[in-house]
């Protein structure tokens, strides 16, 4: 019997053979948390009555999320998870330094490992072949404490991509119509693992954003094969020797095959207030939208600023429009700032935000006022999501955002590029 | 060994109730004063919700209930709440496992055959729930053993306090 990605990787870690439906114990090799799940994390480790981490070298800490923080009380988690970190000796990213999941694809994963992160866009990891999920803040104490957590192994569905992505169309646009096709439980505890012919020129970043979205199709991870675009990315980030292919079996049985084909997509729009509700840009032309938010973990990427960048380069944000642009790491806002993307943003009227989790989750950062509409090329767009239930958010990718941020409302990038 | 049963009345809720329905992100201050972050649980959902809820009383929901982020803080306000278990179509899985870590049953059955009001006893042996105001009968669907083990400590701190161990 052929293995998909996850029952391979899971027999690795498990030590045995694991199918679809069994339940496994298996090895962790990176368990991590961020500041608004951290410090629940370390109360529940501490009263299990944990002293010492398994492995403090696969342990890290992120303060991404409130960062800098915007309340005395999360500057006092963000105290407990400094302290917490020096006890144990595990790493700590402080505010400023990124994303948690940019952090872990730049830092950390790598194909075949099992990645268990108290947040759940940790799917992420997914686009190096890791086999990374979220859960809560007690499943990551035991884990760091253990070293090992227990897994129901995932059934398989298959997305086939073929073609190519035409033009104004991207990642985000495809898992978007992925998530409206599969609707927003269609994928609950299953793995969706991606290939098909369109892999050989789908860029890390771009899997990544894929990758990160699994989780809002209900999926436990997002998977894709480790091949050469996984290898340079490794070598690219100093870690070439953890390489290793990593394919299903052609014969691995999987519950659903969903064929795609990327020539015949078009820009997607999730609408408020829920991830699967996706129409075609085409039918939502025209909303009024008083902010425009490009970043995140989804799509803040070197990549994403680009796209923006090149779309902005010499015009102007609608007055009525705030653009905020949220770098998902240090190392990309280096990297813009040296492509001269931060400058033709800046002059296009944006405002730049630390590398963090800025504007997504309502913490900080760009709160939304009441009846106000967000474009977002974030992952959520729940009522409330982003500070205020009486807002509005629509989720598209940075060249539809930056397309919309000019004209002041939803507009087809392919109007403008 | 006698059958853990609980009795209580039902809370109707709809679909897709996600965590940020349960506890808003705007709430994230709170997160370590929990008896405060539990005053607004499921508020923008159910306004007054946390006046309202009576110890004992069940959540029942529709499909795909506890969508979105990994915060185990959702259920733990549930808890505190006074909730006694959450009955759905579907759990999102994050959600479901936070909720049995946390000592909360969450059962899944045809939720349609219950009605906001309606008087419920749950057998949580058995998996067993009777509807005492219409007569129904609904089972729920079986958790993998090691979430009934969790669950059956109170959670999955309890369960490790014991253990020392994951048990297969």
């Amino acid at each position: 019997m052929g293995k998909t990605l996850a029952e391979k990787i899971l027999s690795l870690k498990s030590h045995g053979e694991a199918k679809a439906g069994d339940v496994v114990i298996a090895d962790v090799d990176l368990a991590f948390v961020q500041d608004t799940t951290g410090p629940l994390t370390i109360r529940q480790f501490k009263e299990s009555g944990f002293k010492i981490l398994a492995k403090p070298q696969q342990a890290v800490i992120f303060l991404d999320h409130a960062a800098p923080s915007p309340a005395q009380q999360l500057s006092n988690d963000h105290i407990l998870l400094r302290r917490f970190a020096e006890e144990m000796g595990c790493r700590i990213y402080e505010v400023g330094e990124g994303i948690c999941h940019q952090l872990v694809a730049e830092n950390f994963a790598n194909p075949g490992d099992i990645i268990v992160g108290a947040d759940s866009h940790t799917v992420t990891a997914g686009a190096l072949g890791a086999f990374a999920t979220g859960m809560g803040s007690s499943d990551v104490a035991v884990a760091l404490a253990l070293g090992k957590t227990w897994f129901r192994v995932p059934e398989g569905f298959l997305i086939e991509l073929n073609g190519v992505f035409p033009r104004g169309v991207y990642a985000k646009d495809l898992i978007l119509y992925l998530i409206g096709q599969i609707g927003a439980d269609g994928a609950n505890y299953k793995a969706l693992e991606f290939g098909g012919e369109a892999l050989a020129h789908i860029t890390m970043p771009q899997r990544l954003t894929i990758a990160n979205m699994a989780v809002e199709a209900g999926a436990k991870v997002g998977l894709f094969p480790a091949d050469k675009i996984t290898r340079d990315f490794l070598i690219g980030h100093g870690r070439g020797g953890n390489y290793k292919p990593l394919y299903p079996d052609a014969e691995a049985n999987y519950e659903r095959v969903i064929p795609v084909n990327l020539d015949q997509l078009e820009p997607m729009l999730s609408l408020p207030h829920a991830v699967d509700n996706v129409r075609p840009v085409t039918q939502v032309k025209g909303v009024k939208i008083q902010q425009a938010f490009i970043g995140t973990c989804t799509n803040g990427r070197l990549e994403d600023l680009a796209v923006a960048a090149e779309i902005l380069k010499g015009k102007k944000r609608h007055p009525g429009t705030r653009l905020l642009i949220a770098p998902a790491s240090r190392q990309v806002l280096i990297r813009a700032i040296e492509k001269g993307y931060i400058r033709s943003l800046i002059e296009a009227g944006a405002a730049i935000l630390p590398p963090g989790c800025a504007a997504c989750l309502g913490l900080h950062q760009g709160v939304l006022g009441d009846g106000e509409v967000c474009l977002s090329t974030a992952n959520r767009n729940f009522k409330g999501r982003m500070g205020n239930p009486e807002a509005m958010i629509y989720l598209a990718s940075p060249a539809t955002a930056a397309a919309s941020a000019i004209r002041g409302e939803i507009t087809d990038p392919r109007d403008i590029m | 060994m006698t059958d853990l049963v609980l009795k209580g009345k039902a809370i109707k809720l709809g679909d897709n109730i996600s965590t940020d329905d349960i506890i808003p992100g705007r709430f994230a201050h709170l997160r370590s004063n929990l008896p405060e972050l539990a005053k607004h649980v499921l508020e923008d959902a159910v306004p007054g919700f946390a006046s309202k809820v009576k110890s004992g009383d069940f959540l029942i929901a529709g499909k795909n209930f506890g969508l979105g982020s990994s915060r185990e803080h959702a259920p733990v306000v549930i808890k505190m709440s006074g909730v006694g278990a959450i009955l759905a179509k579907s759990a999102a899985r994050i959600f479901f496992r936070n909720a049995i870590n946390q000592g909360l049953p969450v059962l899944l059955c045809d939720t349609d055959k219950i009605g906001d009001g309606d008087k419920l006893e749950i057998n949580l042996t058995s998996g067993m729930i009777t509807n005492l105001t219409s007569g129904i009968t609904l089972n729920c669907s079986k958790m993998p053993p090691i979430m009934s083990a969790i669950l059956k400590e109170g959670g999955l701190i309890p369960y490790i306090q014991k253990h020392k161990d994951f048990k297969l």
